[in-house]
């Protein structure tokens, strides 16, 4: 019988959340690697007992989890992450130069066809690959080395690259979002990218159209149609019918465009969901109430989906990462909170209850649909 | 015999209990340390020191002999009671909340 496994990164640690396809009985697995920020966790499509995990402290730095048995057991790989050349300088919040440095790994995307490549992306903002299973990570360095990188500055929560999409009908095509500085495309496997951010208007930049600088929150897309993409931004829901070459504000009715987390059905390609966030200096849902969004018309048009969440006094965040979708029919999506929560709705939201409830502020939330 | 005690953490991270002990080549220095501490246990590689510059993390210290050693050059030998392995080195995590 068909299940689902959650994978899910806290501040303090990764758990495993499972269930059948129903969706209403889970066993809950963790900590693992207790007392670490782990930013994310995600599994082989090829091979979904083959998980790879991003382990991090402020004292120890940067540790690679591998997994070859769906978590049971995990063995560390490398974890050395070195600029490729002479990293050169970013610009810092003031607007002076500032060293690239590594600090951590927010996202690892594993290849669709080869459980040993994945893509890593990384603070201070990089993209680096392992083809080995993780023994060894190289820099794809055509992205910091295309000429903005001197202009890229980071968000709040550092200048991270912490979006990798896949082109699912074309291996030569990559997407990549960085904050902040937009996204990024290749056409070529990562030896040279642009970037695709026309169409896009931040008012917190000296030009608000300018080509690099914009503070992307997250992307998204659907396996079917890898030339439409979704956005969240730091203000603004967008989309792209073009693979990037122009954005289209589709924020429409939200409560708030501002927001960090947006995913897409797993077999509507239209049917996309966000979490409305009051303000960049107010993380947390507007009127207290925790509602998520979901527009069947690919944007503009949205409806709250509020049963089963709290609608008074919630004063949580929902991370990037944190949002994922399976692909059993119907539809089930997931998301975690800061406050530790991770809800789950079996019936494409419409329906919502807590998996766990009590965990440390979640920041990563993935799934994997097993056979 | 060189002792070395580890903090919980990296000892999980290695699969250690209890300190490790362990033979270096040449003179004990925190270089010759920790150089055989991270040959037996590659997983510690990068979380005391830094992968390319080889400085010491910011939030990690050595102590040994109730002296803090952290700024001492990592060539300096260490005192003769961690040499014959009547001390531990001991590798220690800042005291930081988080």
């Amino acid at each position: 019988m068909s299940g689902v496994r959650v994978l899910v990164g806290t501040r303090k640690g990764a758990f495993t959340l499972s269930s059948d396809a129903k969706r209403e009985k889970w066993d809950v697995s963790g900590p693992h690697f207790g007392g670490w920020e782990i930013y994310h966790v995600k599994g082989s499509p090829v091979d979904p007992n083959r998980l790879y995990a991003s382990q991090s402290s402020g004292w120890f730095g940067q540790v690679i989890q591998r997994s070859n048995n769906g978590g049971k057991t995990w063995d560390p790989v490398d974890n050395k992450f070195v600029y490729d050349g002479i990293p050169g300088t970013h610009q810092w919040y003031d607007g002076t130069p500032h060293p690239w440095e590594f600090k951590r790994v927010w996202h690892l995307e594993p290849s669709l066809t080869d459980p040993d490549t994945v893509y890593a992306g990384v603070e201070d903002a990089a993209l680096f690959r392992t083809t080995d299973g993780g023994q060894s990570w190289q820099e794809l360095s055509g992205l910091r080395g295309h000429g903005s990188g001197p202009r890229w500055a980071p968000g709040a929560g550092g200048m991270c690259l912490h979006t990798i999409l896949l082109d699912p009908g074309n291996p030569d095509r990559i997407f990549i979002a960085i904050s902040a500085a937009g996204v990024f495309r290749t056409d070529d496997a990562g030896k040279t990218w642009r970037p695709i951010n026309r169409g896009l208007r931040s008012e917190g930049i000296p030009d608000p159209k300018a080509e690099v600088g914009h503070c992307v929150h997250r992307i998204a897309m659907h396996r079917s149609r890898p030339g439409v993409l979704f956005m969240q931004k730091h203000w603004d829901v967008m989309r792209s019918d073009d693979a990037g070459e122009s954005w289209q504000e589709v924020s429409g009715n939200l409560p708030s465009d501002f927001g960090f987390s947006i995913d897409v059905h797993a077999h509507e390609p239209e049917t996309i969901y966000v979490v409305p966030i009051k303000s960049d200096s107010e993380h947390y849902p507007p009127d207290g109430k925790l509602r998520v969004y979901r527009s069947r018309t690919g944007g503009n048009e949205w409806e709250a989906l509020t049963n089963g969440l709290p609608q008074r006094d919630c004063y949580v965040n929902v991370l990037r990462d944190a949002m994922a979708v399976d692909s059993l029919d119907s539809c089930g999506i997931y998301f975690g909170t800061t406050g530790g929560q991770v809800y789950a709705s079996a019936d494409a939201g419409d329906h919502w209850a807590p998996i766990v409830r009590d965990l440390p502020a979640v920041v990563s939330v993935e799934v994997q649909t097993l056979p | 015999m060189i002792r070395i005690e580890l903090p919980a953490h990296l000892r999980t991270l290695a699969r250690i209990n209890g300190d490790v002990t362990l033979d270096v080549v040449g003179q004990a220095t925190q270089r010759s340390v920790l150089d055989a501490i991270e040959a037996r246990y590659p997983m510690l590689r990068g979380t005391i020191r830094d992968h390319v510059t080889q400085q010491r993390r910011p939030f990690v210290r050595f102590f040994a002999c109730e002296e803090d050693l952290s700024h001492d050059p990592p060539d300096a030998p260490l005192p003769d009671a961690v040499a014959t392995g009547a001390e531990a080195f001991l590798i220690v995590g800042a005291m930081a909340g988080g």
